[in-house]
């Protein structure tokens, strides 16, 4: 039952197979090609440790998946190999990833 | 199927090890537990305790688990003579299960000398006694283990968490009853965790509970999303949770337990450990240590650990196995590390085969191999004041 993909050393890990993100274990320079499960992905930028990039096209309003979990909303088109954090892509649950907007919207909920 | 050899209890639980526990039950009767327990403490003789003079619902009830907890085949009850501890309560609750048991209150026994004296005598006698402990086969089924992590770091949620997630879920689908909690560091998660959920009715209780810990930590001044998170990569809420989640693995979510309720069947449960009510005594839990005690009076016959930075702590009662999810940790400290998860960021080995080799070491942990905390004599154990209001039916549904 190989649910993961194997870490082949290329400083990539997909965390499991349907996720449409993978998470850099080493820095991985702008240009770098990587065979995700049998699709090359060319990366928009440069990705640094923990940061990571798409897999395969994500729509805008889709769900970015890592290890089979929604981890947030994509706010507008993603490519393949391009970098994914807070400039295009947003929680699903939080409107926010400052201490202060958290605090707010804590007191806000309760 | 892999079959075990369990030690038999009267409630016809079984248990992987068949130790004595020590408990004092008041600080003050610390000490001399402490000086019992010493000489006898690589005989699987383990002290535990309760610091606190007032009584306490909650306390009370983790005692009574912990004392008659599967792999506890008896128990000696070390009380000053003038804290507020039901220990007549207690001992007989201990009595009644089989269990041979026993008390001693410094005050009658004539001070710290003869009560450790008498503490030991009755602990050479016992030894002997549970040498005739009959041992049965015992099923995968019939094993609760639990997870937590402690010390953690960027590598903990990426390598040993999801690792110890895989080893879940080949535990589940042999029906072994499996423990994740943290409430408070799954906030975001408890969407998708309903959507996991056996019942809608569960789903809206998980929802609920997460809730009450977020409450609970922002009424004690913490938030959990910073600044400093997405500098490293973690881009909301949910993603951070993620790292903790991950050590539940992908299975149906079967139900809530709260700390000493004891899942009737195989299955993942969340342990609610947020206290009920106003906020009150403090933080829900003081350190890594508190945790693992609640699990351990769910039933856990053993914990699965994971840290990035380093952790060294074991248990009394349930060894606990240590999951080491960075590879530069793993390489200063395997002496106290059981797996080596940091493989996976090295390529050296995927998350499907530390998951694999975690499930595998967890069988012969039960069947008695010794974990390295537990070579190494650790027996930390914390437990503090607490309240909870009792679970509604909707927590339970495979028993309802």
């Amino acid at each position: 039952m190989a649910l993961f993909q194997k870490t082949d050393g290329s400083g990539v890990l997909l965390l499991a197979p349907g996720d449409n993100i993978a998470v850099a274990t080493s820095e991985l320079p702008a240009g770098a090609v990587r065979d995700m499960g049998g699709r090359k992905v060319t990366l928009g930028t440069r990705v640094e440790v923990g940061h990571k990039f798409a897999v395969r096209t994500i729509e805008a309003g889709s769900r970015i998946v890592k290890y089979g979990a929604p981890i947030g909303i994509a706010t507008r088109d993603i490519q393949p190999g391009e970098y994914v954090h807070t400039h295009n892509m947003a929680s699903a649950y939080l409107p926010t990833y400052t201490l202060e907007e958290g605090r707010q919207f804590v007191k806000e909920a309760k | 199927m892999t079959t075990l050899s369990g030690y038999l209890r009267s409630d016809q639980r079984k248990g992987i090890r068949n130790n004595i526990a020590v408990a004092y039950l008041v600080e003050c009767a610390h000490h001399v537990a402490r000086e019992i327990v010493h000489p006898y403490r690589e005989r699987g003789v383990n002290l535990i305790g309760f610091s606190g003079c007032y009584p306490n619902a909650y306390s009370h009830r983790m005692m009574e688990r912990l004392c008659t907890h599967p792999n506890t085949g008896a128990a000696l009850l070390i009380s000053l003579g003038c804290e507020g501890f039901n220990k007549g309560a207690l001992l007989e609750m201990i009595r009644r299960s089989g269990r041979p048991a026993q008390l001693i209150v410094i005050q009658d026994a004539g001070g710290t000398r003869s009560s450790i004296a008498e503490g030991q005598a009755w602990i050479e006698q016992t030894l002997d006694q549970l040498q005739a402990t009959p041992r049965v086969s015992m099923e995968l089924s019939e094993l609760i283990v639990g997870t937590k992590c402690g010390g953690s770091d960027a590598t903990s949620g990426l390598t040993a968490n999801p690792a110890m997630g895989r080893a879940f879920d080949h535990l589940v689908l042999e029906k072994a009853a499996c423990i994740f909690e943290e409430t408070g560091e799954l906030i975001g998660m408890e969407n998708w965790m309903a959507e996991r959920a056996a019942t809608p009715e569960l789903g809206q209780e998980i929802i609920k509970t997460v809730a009450k810990a977020a409450r609970y930590y922002a009424t004690l001044g913490h938030a959990s999303f910073a600044p400093g998170n997405a500098d490293g990569g973690l881009t909301t809420i949910e993603e951070k949770s993620l790292g903790a989640y991950a050590k539940s693995g992908q299975s149906l979510i079967s139900g809530i337990i709260k700390p000493g309720d004891v899942p009737l069947a195989g299955g993942l449960y969340l342990m609610d450990m947020i206290p009920d009510g106003e906020v009150r005594f403090g933080f829900p839990n003081i350190n890594d240590n508190a945790e693992v005690a609640e699990m351990i009076a769910c039933g856990a016959h053993l914990v699965m650990f994971s840290t990035g930075r380093g952790s060294v702590v074991g248990s009394a009662i349930s060894p606990i196995i240590k999951v080491c999810a960075n590879p530069k940790t793993y390489e200063r400290m395997s002496d106290d590390m059981d797996v080596d998860a940091g493989r996976i960021l090295e390529g050296r080995a995927t998350l499907d085969e530390v998951g694999r080799e975690i499930y595998d070491l967890v069988v012969e942990v039960a069947g008695g191999r010794k974990t390295k905390s537990e070579a190494l004599g650790h027996q930390e154990f914390v437990l503090t004041y607490k309240s909870f209001e009792p679970l509604g039916p909707a927590c339970f549904p495979s028993a309802a």
